[in-house]
């Protein structure tokens, strides 16, 4: 490839310096090694016995709804986004509970409530 | 006629074309990724008592794809930041190393399939259950060969307990009932594991291929007009983390609980 110009003029978005710039990416850093220690924890919480399957289950899952967050606030910058992103997940997101909602309706009706 | 706001943002929304469509199509990416999981928690839910599989899977190989993502998506968002700042070998580095992590990624889960697939249980016709992985070289016309353990019945094996003895078994063919490997037919825990995983990896497959189609041939594209070019490398990296985002919440869900 001889595409390896350093030199190519690069308009910056309104408002980021380079100085902002490196501070970004000092902070993207932080944030991955924060979800790799995110990762241990999932598993180290995995495998402790809290006496119920359930405590289990709620705690991977505040694990994994943080590293989610980081994620998407941060790497996709959802936490300086414009507005119709935001109109656009919030329809998502009426959607997406509205079918967990069904899923547990589903489960409210049926004979089997406990999680195995 | 020239498209409007394919490279500039439009004044309103202050988004480009390119932006808009990703963020809509990630939405219905949500959907269906979510309604793949009802799936799971209707199956989970309604399993019966003590049937539904633990510990089936390798936690450390699934960790390890976890950490793999993890990085792909901070050298994809490095990448981005790189070019930004008019840095085009960096951005080629560090987008270099994302092509490779997901090749990585994508070996394991190969590993992982193929000990699903050479994986057997094996019902033999006194009731007796054996468990294991086949041993081709040693299976013949008139036996079949595994190196595994004997499960007292299906809630055993449903939970195998840690750390089991693990024998070579040798099976007469005439007594074997029935035979099955862990295949997406082997129960509805296979079946939703190899969709929900065969999706997602399909995903890191074609972000893999717009990546590296971005990086390489497409790479002139950044001295004709870096600012689209950037476009390309954000929309690309917004799926990219898309991919990461589900894999969070797959790894515990079918490899820990």
């Amino acid at each position: 490839m001889s595409h390896s110009t350093q030199s190519a003029t690069v308009p910056h978005p309104a408002g980021h310096s380079t100085e902002e710039i490196r501070r970004d990416m000092r902070r993207y850093l932080i944030i991955g090694v924060a979800l790799m220690i995110g990762t241990g924890m999932t598993v180290w919480a995995s495998l402790i016995d809290f006496g119920s399957r359930e405590i289990n289950i709620v705690a991977a899952l505040i694990i994994a709804s943080a590293k989610g967050f980081l994620v998407a606030g941060f790497f996709m910058h959802l936490i300086s986004e414009k507005k119709m992103i935001y109109a656009v997940l919030a329809c998502t997101g009426f959607f997406f509970l509205a079918l967990m909602y069904l899923t547990l309706l589903s489960m409210a009706h049926g004979s089997v409530i406990q999680i195995r | 006629m020239e498209i409007p706001y394919s490279v500039k943002p439009r004044p309103d929304t202050g988004l480009y074309n390119a932006k808009v469509g990703i963020w809509l199509f990630l939405a219905s990416e949500v959907m269906l990724f979510g309604a793949l999981f009802c799936s799971y928690i209707l199956l989970r839910v309604n399993a019966p008592d003590g049937m539904w599989p633990h510990h089936w899977l390798n936690i450390w190989l699934g960790m390890t794809n976890t950490i793999v993502l993890i990085f792909s998506s901070v050298t994809v968002v490095l990448s981005w930041a790189s070019l930004k700042m008019g840095q085009f070998k960096r951005y080629k580095l560090y987008q270099g190393v994302t092509i490779l992590c997901a090749l990585t990624f994508l070996c394991i889960k190969s590993y992982e399939y193929h000990d699903k697939f050479i994986h057997y249980e094996v019902i033999l016709t006194d009731g007796r259950i054996a468990d294991g992985h086949i041993e081709k070289g040693q299976t013949t016309a008139d036996t079949v060969a595994l190196l595994g353990w004997w499960p007292k019945d299906e809630a055993a094996l449903m939970d195998p307990p840690m750390g089991h003895p693990v024998e070579k078994i040798e099976i007469p063919r005439k007594q074997i009932k029935t035979m099955e490997n862990y295949g997406p037919w082997h129960n509805t825990y296979t079946a939703i594991y190899f969709v929900l995983t065969g999706l997602h990896a399909l995903h890191v497959l074609a972000g893999a291929i717009v990546i590296f189609a971005i990086w390489g041939p497409l790479a002139k594209v950044w001295e004709q007009d870096p600012e689209r070019y950037i476009n390309r490398v954000e929309v690309s990296g917004l799926f990219w983390h898309f991919v990461d985002l589900v894999w969070i919440f797959l790894f515990p869900v079918l490899y820990l609980l």
